[in-house]
């Protein structure tokens, strides 16, 4: 994508209509289609789940909600450090943005191993794709599975790509700018969680 | 802006070997021209199949000879199975609505024209541009590959309903392997088109020259700007859809197929699932990808239609404010797909207020052109003809809509050729009739020659009169309670509509033997056509400013300044011959 870093400037074209560059455009038109392929999956849930009337309701508070609950700290404190690399990329300081950077990878990969050890656990205890150990519709496995995987998808790519952007950043082969285009991104996967977590987890508490 | 570059400076330097420079091109133009020639190969694909299924049912017990070759089930002593009918339906109706109808007006023309027309060098991002392509490229070999693995293509038809789509081989020939392909294909489709359509509009927004605002962009630009956008969103939801699908035939889950479901004497084990989540997925997207289809047409149509009148387009703002309100209109519209699918009749009422809402704007566009034309003194050129044609049959195909869009009508027609008839004037022929217009008005700029004029018009007149005697006696066949999707109509009430079904299936071979003249055209003036001058038809986009064909960079390292709207037509007295102005006077393209 490097030569979308060089959109040019006012001088030989028409300003964008929102003045930012291709590339920060670009992240937010991805945002857009991927908010859409969110809004699909989870529109598939709420219609499912209201078509089954034995839907299950699996959690208790212990341990899966307060699972969840560390998880959503997890990422809601890696946007915050996002928010610090960013700011300090955007300043100039260099070696404290990549520290951050890297402290917002440690966290993602927190809550992937948080999840994936939830996922393990749930399917020790026989719940796969097409099976419900308690009797109830077997989709609570398939949306389970398929919303968390993508939601998961989402936060492993994340957690690649800004290690990519910050080795690239300390090399200075990338800019501030795409330590920002990352962090749209990586907001964007937070904000999802924001949806999942309550219509996901907390609706299907016992 | 903080990216500021050197004036003039190439943001990819010109290809050298034949590979870079024709194959695996980063170059707008030839990812464009890559496009349009898979759609060729794709339109005379379909086009084929749809031959085969006309053929058998004006001679259903007649045998195609060599069939029995290329599908020894399906066609054994070359007489089509009713299943293999259906086989060949899906496959005609998915590759030309995902690979004809999409790919030529918008990603092929599209490509080409869109940033040639903002004054660019090149898209956005020419990378993800060319992988857009070669995406596109394997989903139609996925695709295309279901004729010869498994038992054949799948027979779900181009809206893949679950849980016929869903269950796996039980359900029929082609419903094994063949479905899962046709999914796998589906979902590269989506993904190919959602980084054009993520191209598509961050050109439109950052890369248009100095003086190119909003307001002064051409009309066909406009429309592949909405039509990304439409795109957007709605490829966005198929390919999750799709994922669901092939998970629900791969991976045993089960969220289209509902619980006690007994297909070929066997018990699915699936319970839970619901077939009209499908349906609302699949129409979610389904709907928009009809003005996906029929959007760029419309561009064109108002781009091309005002240079042959000598006048501005009547209502230049109101056009761009109709295009607008179909796109958001068109989000709002999907259930009509659904009045027979037992979704609450109440939500019919509410799916169908809509629809009727959107003919509003779809009239005024058609209005507006009509009023272009209107006290011209028309150039009668192919492209003009084309232009005209497209007016007509959108209208033709347009009122028929009025009628399905009420509920208590649609439970009647929705089954039947009513409905056939119906989309394929509106957004087959319609799309098809933007697309020639498009191609005689663009081929001297992409090839550097120009098209036959006699041809094109023998071409135009066989095609308009053809699809015609196609499309309209389908209306009459759909109100005499002719059922579409049979194979044959042998032996019970239907078979007094048996002569005007040969009658149909004649004028389709006719009006198919006809696009041999326009392919005959295509490609002898691509090589023998008289050389095209830069602006052959006093056109006023920037297109018309650069050579023909254009340079590398699209105009020799000289980004034009744009001083006007596009459409500056019949201005003046025409004294010097000269009626129109171009939107960059100055910015003519000497080095090639």
């Amino acid at each position: 994508m490097s030569e979308a870093a060089t959109a040019q400037a006012g001088t030989l074209t028409e300003g964008s209509p929102y003045g930012i560059p291709s590339r920060k455009l670009a992240i937010w038109l991805f945002i857009i289609a991927d908010a859409a392929t969110f809004g699909a999956i989870l529109f598939a849930y709420g219609y499912l789940r209201l078509a089954n009337p034995d839907w299950t309701k699996p959690f208790a508070f212990s341990p899966t909600i307060v699972n969840g609950i560390v998880m959503t700290v997890v990422l809601l404190t890696s946007s915050l450090t996002m928010v610090a690399a960013l700011a300090a990329a955007q300043s100039g300081r260099t070696s404290t943005g990549i520290r951050w950077l890297g402290v917002t990878m440690l966290l993602g990969t927190v809550f992937a191993t948080l999840h994936l050890r939830e996922w393990f656990a749930m399917i020790a205890a026989g719940w796969r794709l097409f099976r419900n150990p308690m009797g109830g519709s077997p989709l609570f496995g398939a949306t389970f599975f398929g919303i968390t995987g993508l939601h998961l998808l989402h936060v492993v790519c994340g957690v690649i790509v800004i290690g990519v952007i910050a080795l690239g950043f300390r090399r200075g082969r990338f800019g501030a700018g795409h330590v920002e285009t990352t962090a749209l991104y990586w907001h964007f996967v937070d904000l999802v969680w924001m949806f999942v977590f309550p219509l996901v987890y907390l609706m299907n508490v016992r | 802006m903080t990216h500021a570059t050197v004036a003039g400076a190439h943001r990819h330097a010109p290809p050298q070997g034949f590979l870079r420079k024709h194959v695996f091109s980063l170059d707008h133009k030839v990812i464009g021209k890559q496009y349009l020639d898979l759609a060729l190969v794709a339109v005379c694909t379909g086009m084929i199949l749809s031959w085969l299924m006309r053929f058998h049912l004006a001679w259903p017990e007649t045998p195609i000879p060599g069939l029995a070759k290329l599908s020894p089930n399906g066609a054994a002593g070359g007489v089509i199975t009713p299943e293999y009918y259906l086989s060949l339906m899906t496959m005609h109706g998915t590759i030309m609505v995902f690979f004809v109808l999409t790919t030529a007006p918008f990603a092929g023309f599209g490509n080409y024209f869109l940033p040639i027309q903002v004054g660019a060098e090149d898209m956005a991002f020419p990378r993800i541009n060319m992988m857009s392509f070669w995406v596109t490229l394997v989903a139609f070999l996925v695709l295309i590959s279901a004729f010869v693995v498994g038992d054949g293509p799948p027979l779900s038809g181009w809206t893949a309903y679950a849980p016929l789509s869903a269950v796996g081989k039980d359900a029929g020939p082609g419903q094994g392997v063949g479905q899962t392909l046709w999914a796998v294909s589906i979902t590269l489709f989506c993904v190919a088109q959602l980084l054009g359509a993520l191209n598509f509009v961050t050109t439109t927004l950052d890369l248009r020259t100095k003086g190119m605002s909003l307001a002064r962009m051409p009309y066909s630009t406009w429309a592949w700007f909405i039509t990304s956008v439409i795109g957007l969103i709605a490829f966005a939801v198929l390919m999750p859809a799709c994922i669901l699908l092939i998970l629900d035939r791969v991976a045993g889950t089960s969220f289209f197929i509902p619980a006690g479901l007994v297909i070929s004497d066997r018990l699915q084990p699936h319970a839970g699932g619901s077939p009209l989540l499908w349906q609302h997925l699949f129409w979610f997207f389904g709907h928009p990808e009809v003005y996906i289809a029929i959007l760029p047409g419309f561009g064109i149509i108002s781009h091309i239609l005002p240079v042959f009148a000598r006048k501005p387009l009547l209502g230049p703002r109101v056009m761009i404010a109709c295009l607008v309100a179909i796109a958001f209109l068109s989000y709002t519209v999907w259930g009509h797909h659904m009045f027979l699918s037992g979704m609450n009749p109440f939500s019919a009422t509410l799916f169908s207020v809509p629809t009727l809402v959107i003919t509003i704007p779809a009239t005024i566009v058609t209005l507006l052109w009509i009023g272009t034309i209107y006290g011209a003194r028309l150039r009668f050129t192919t492209p003009a003809l084309f232009c005209l044609g497209f007016v007509s049959v959108f209208v033709s195909g347009g009122i028929s809509g009025f009628f399905l869009a009420q509920p208590s009508i649609d439970t009647y027609l929705h089954g039947t050729y009513f409905v056939v008839g119906h989309f394929h004037f509106v957004m087959g022929v319609a799309a098809m009739f933007g697309i020639f217009a498009a191609t005689y008005f663009w081929a001297p700029k992409m090839f550097g020659r120009m098209m036959n004029e006699t041809l094109g018009k023998w071409h135009f007149w066989l095609t308009f009169i053809g699809v015609y005697c196609v499309f309209m006696p389908m209306h009459y066949l759909g109100l005499a309670g002719n059922v579409r999707r049979y194979s044959a109509f042998t032996d019970d009430y239907l078979k007094p509509l048996i002569p005007l079904h040969r009658f149909i299936t004649v004028a389709a071979l006719f009006t198919g033997a006809a696009q041999l003249i326009f392919l005959f055209n295509l490609i002898r003036s691509r090589f023998r056509g008289p050389q095209a001058p830069d602006n052959p038809w006093e056109a006023t986009s920037l297109e018309w400013s650069t050579t023909s064909p254009p340079p590398f960079d699209n105009f020799g390292g000289r980004p034009p300044v744009v001083e006007r709207g596009p459409n500056e037509y019949g201005i003046g007295s025409g004294a010097r011959g000269v009626d129109y102005g171009m939107q960059a006077a100055a910015a003519r393209v000497s080095a090639r």
